[in-house]
C-alpha cells in the first residue's frame, strides 16, 4: 500500500527526515514512537502533503501511484486520512457543513452524485455513536471551543466519516484521559479492514495497550533506528529512549 | 438637466453651479431646507473637497475619482417608464413597505400594509413643508457642515430623499425598505437626503438598498440622519450594489437618547468607490450602538469605512465590527474612532476591524483609536490585516476539499460573522447567498434586474 524509500524532507532549509524507508500493506497496523523533535510529525504531516515541508530526497508510492505528485485534497480523495496532532479551530465554518462538502468532494471524485441530506444526517449520527462523540455538533463550528479531548474525538469521527485506507494518526493520544483513550482506540479498532491500514504516531505506549500493532519502528533524529513486533512498544516504555539513543 | 463644465477645480465648479442654480433650486424646496444652505455654502467654501490631507480621508483619495463631468437634476425628472416594471427587487417574499427613490428624489411608496396610525413615509421635501415643527427640531441638527466639506455640499445642494417619522409608542412591524435607484442616459451627480425620526418607545426597521440601472457613471452624495428617541430601538441595513463606475458618499449621523438602541449593518457589495461616513452620538445613559460592516472588493474598488462613536453620557455600550475581503488592485481603508467624553463614566466600547488580503497588490490601511476622557471605562479597539489562514486551509483540503472551495469556505466563514448578524431573516439569506455568489466571482446583481451592472 505505502513504501517509503530514502525519504529526505526539510523545512526552511533545516533537513527534519534523513532517510526513511517503511513499508506499510494493507491490515497492518504500524506504531512510529521516539522522542520529542525526532521528525514523527513531519513524516505524517509530509506524506499528508503540507506545501512548507520540502522532500529534497527519496520517493513515495501509494497504491502504485507516486504520493509526491498529488495535492493534498487529491491524497485525500484517494483515501489517505491524516489525523492531527493539533486540530485547527475554524470559526465559522460548521462540522455539518464542513463534513458535508468532503463527502461530496471524495463522491465528485469517485463519479458519484453528492449525497442526499437525509443519508447524510444517518451517516453524521452512525459515525457519531460509532466513536462516541457526544458532542452536539448541529451548530458548531469545525473544532471551535472543543475541549482536547473533544478535538481528539472530531478527528476519529472525520475519520469514520471519510473510511480512509490509509490512516496516519499523529498523537492522537496525546492529552487524552483513559476514557477517552478507550473510545477513540475503539474507533480505530471498529474500522479496521483487511483492506486498510493504520499508523500510529506516538510517544508512549499507552494507546498501544488497545489498538495493538504488527510493527513499531522508532524514530530518532528523522531515521528510523529500530524496527520490531508490538514487544518493543514495551521495552520503550520500561527503559525509556535512552537506550536506542545509545544503540543509534 | 444642467451639465456642469468642468474647469478641473471640483470646488469652484460646484460653487458656480449653486450660484447659477439658486433660484431653481429654493423655489423647489420646502423653507427649512433653504434655511440651511447659506451656512452651508460659508462651509463648502471654506472646507472644499475633502483631501488626502485631511486625517478622516487620508486614504480616500477622492480628488482621484471626483473629476469628471457629471450633468445635475435640480427637478424631480417625470420619468417616461415605469419604475416598478423596470425594477422589482427580487426578495418579494420579504415583505416590505418598499419606497423608491430615482436619481436622488423619492419616487413611490407602497405599503404591504396600511402603516401604523401616524406613521409617516414620504418624500423630504414635502415632509419639510407638511412638518415644519419637526424639521425645525431635527434636519440639519445632527449633520454638522462645519467639519465635513462633503456634509456642507450634501447640505447646500439637498432637496429631497426620504422622511420617515414613526411617532411615540409605535412599532412598525414589517421593515421600510428604500430603494435607492440611479437611472439616466448621461453621467450624473445625484444628491439625497433623508431624515428618520424615531420617537420615545418606537420601533422600526429600515433597509436601505442601492441600484445602479445604467452603467453611466454616478457620482452619489448621499446623507441620512436618525433620531433614535428614549427607549427606541432602530435597525439599519444597507445594501451597496452599483456599478463599478459608481461613486458613493455616504454619510449617517445617529443621535441617540437614553436607554435607546440603534444596529447598522452596511454590506458594499460593488462600486467604484464606497465612502462611508458614519456618526453615532450617544447623547443619554444607557443607550447602545452597533455598528457592523462587511465589504468585498476586487478590480479597481475602494471602500472607505469611517466610525465615529461618540460616548457623551454614562452607562452606554457601543460595538464596531468591520470585516473587508480584497482581492486585485483593490483598495480599503477603516478609520474608526470611539471617543468617550469626561462624563461618560460606565461606558463599554469594542472596536474591531478584521481583513483578509487575496492578492499581494489590495492594500488596506486600518486605524482603530480610542480617545478617553473618562476614567471608568472599558474600551477596545484592534485591527488585522492578514492572508487566509494557511493552517485551516491545509485542514480542510487534507479531507479532501479542494483549494478553490477550501478558500471560498474561509472566507465565507469570515464574512458570515458580519451577514449573521443582520436581523431580518429572510433577508440574511439573500445576503448570504449574494455573498457567496460575490466571493465565488459571480455577478452578485440582484436575479430579477435586467440590467447588467458592474
Amino acid at each position: 500500500m505505502l513504501q517509503i524509500k530514502d525519504l529526505h524532507v526539510s523545512i526552511s532549509g533545516k533537513e527534519i527526515l534523513k532517510g526513511i524507508n517503511l513499508n506499510v500493506k494493507a491490515g497492518e497496523v504500524h506504531a512510529i514512537m521516539g522522542p520529542n523533535g525526532s521528525g514523527k510529525s513531519t513524516l505524517a504531516a509530509a506524506l499528508a502533503g503540507r506545501e512548507i515541508f520540502e522532500i529534497t530526497q527519496g520517493s513515495v508510492t501509494y497504491m502504485g501511484e507516486n504520493l509526491l505528485d498529488m495535492n493534498p485534497e487529491n491524497r485525500a480523495r484517494k483515501g489517505l486520512f491524516l489525523g492531527f496532532q493539533y486540530p485547527v479551530e475554524i470559526p465559522g465554518v460548521s462540522i455539518v457543513n464542513f463534513m458535508k462538502t468532503a463527502i461530496n468532494e471524495h463522491r465528485k471524485f469517485k463519479g458519484l452524485e453528492p449525497i442526499s441530506a437525509s443519508d447524510f444526517l444517518k451517516m453524521m449520527r452512525d459515525k457519531k455513536e460509532l466513536v462516541g462523540l457526544t458532542t452536539n455538533l448541529a451548530n458548531r463550528s469545525v473544532n471551535e471551543g472543543f475541549s482536547g479531548g473533544e478535538k481528539k474525538r472530531n478527528e476519529i469521527f472525520q475519520m469514520a466519516m471519510l473510511e480512509p485506507l490509509l490512516a496516519i494518526l499523529d498523537e492522537t493520544d496525546s492529552g487524552l484521559d483513559i476514557d477517552a483513550l478507550k473510545t477513540v482506540a475503539n474507533g480505530v479498532n471498529m474500522l479496521r479492514r483487511t483492506d486498510n491500514a493504520t499508523i500510529i504516531i506516538t510517544h508512549y505506549q499507552r494507546l498501544l495497550e488497545y489498538i495493538v500493532p504488527d510493527y513499531v519502528h522508532v524514530l530518532y533524529k528523522g531515521r528510523i533506528v529500530k524496527s520490531s513486533g508490538k514487544e518493543l512498544a514495551l521495552e520503550l516504555e520500561e527503559k525509556g529512549y535512552d537506550w536506542i539513543k545509545d544503540e543509534a | 438637466m444642467n451639465e456642469t463644465t468642468s474647469t478641473g477645480d471640483i470646488k469652484k465648479d460646484l460653487i458656480s453651479l449653486f450660484r447659477q442654480n439658486t433660484g431653481i433650486l429654493e423655489s423647489g424646496s420646502g423653507q427649512v431646507l433653504n434655511r440651511y444652505r447659506e451656512q452651508a455654502f460659508h462651509d463648502f467654501d471654506r472646507l472644499g473637497i475633502p483631501t488626502t490631507r485631511t486625517e478622516a480621508y487620508r486614504y480616500t483619495p477622492l480628488e482621484k475619482y471626483l473629476q469628471g463631468n457629471y450633468d445635475v437634476e435640480l427637478n424631480a425628472n417625470p420619468f417616461e417608464i415605469n419604475l416598478k416594471q423596470v425594477f422589482k427587487c427580487d426578495i418579494p417574499e420579504m415583505d416590505t413597505h418598499v419606497v423608491l427613490v430615482l436619481n436622488g428624489f423619492f419616487y413611490s411608496l407602497s405599503q404591504a400594509e396600511p402603516l401604523p396610525a401616524g406613521v409617516v413615509v414620504c418624500g423630504l421635501n414635502e415632509a419639510s413643508v407638511k412638518f415644519p415643527k419637526l424639521f425645525h427640531d431635527h434636519y440639519a441638527r445632527y449633520a454638522d457642515t462645519s467639519a465635513d466639506g462633503l456634509v456642507a455640499l450634501n447640505t447646500l445642494f439637498a432637496q429631497d430623499g426620504v422622511f420617515i417619522y414613526v411617532p411615540a409608542d409605535t412599532l412598525v412591524y414589517k421593515p421600510i425598505q428604500i430603494i435607492n435607484l440611479s437611472h439616466s442616459f448621461k453621467n450624473l451627480r445625484i444628491t439625497r437626503r433623508n431624515l428618520v425620526v424615531a420617537e420615545e418607545n418606537s420601533q422600526v426597521n429600515i433597509v436601505m438598498c442601492d441600484h445602479t440601472l445604467c452603467n453611466q457613471q454616478y457620482l452619489t452624495n448621499s446623507l441620512t440622519e436618525v433620531v433614535t428617541g428614549k427607549s427606541a430601538v432602530v435597525d439599519y441595513n444597507r445594501m451597496q450594489n452599483e456599478n463599478t463606475q459608481s461613486i458613493h458618499i455616504n454619510n449617517l449621523f445617529v443621535h441617540q437618547e437614553e436607554y435607546s438602541r440603534f444596529t447598522g449593518n452596511s454590506i458594499s457589495l460593488h462600486g467604484g468607490l464606497i465612502r462611508n461616513n458614519f456618526y453615532a452620538t450617544l447623547a443619554g445613559p444607557y443607550s447602545e450602538t452597533n455598528l457592523y460592516g462587511l465589504f468585498l472588493c476586487d478590480d479597481k474598488q475602494h471602500v472607505a469605512n469611517y466610525v465615529l462613536v461618540n460616548h457623551a453620557a454614562p452607562h452606554c455600550t457601543s460595538n464596531q465590527l468591520f470585516k473587508g475581503i480584497l482581492d486585485d488592485n483593490a483598495t480599503g481603508s477603516f478609520n474608526g474612532k470611539i471617543l468617550v467624553q469626561k462624563d461618560a463614566q460606565k461606558t463599554l466600547a469594542y472596536q474591531k476591524n478584521n481583513n483578509i488580503l487575496l492578492s499581494s497588490t489590495a492594500r488596506m490601511n486600518t486605524k482603530p483609536h480610542l480617545e478617553i476622557y473618562a476614567d471608568d471605562v472599558k474600551c477596545s479597539h484592534g485591527a488585522t490585516v492578514g492572508q487566509l489562514d494557511m493552517d485551516a486551509m491545509f485542514y480542510l483540503r487534507s479531507r479532501g476539499i479542494g483549494e478553490k472551495e477550501a478558500r471560498h469556505l474561509l472566507m465565507y466563514a469570515f464574512a458570515n460573522d458580519i451577514v449573521g448578524k443582520i436581523s431580518i431573516p429572510i433577508l440574511k439569506d439573500r445576503i448570504i447567498e449574494l455573498v457567496d455568489k460575490r466571493l465565488r466571482g459571480e455577478l452578485s446583481r440582484c436575479n430579477n434586474c435586467d440590467i447588467r451592472c458592474g
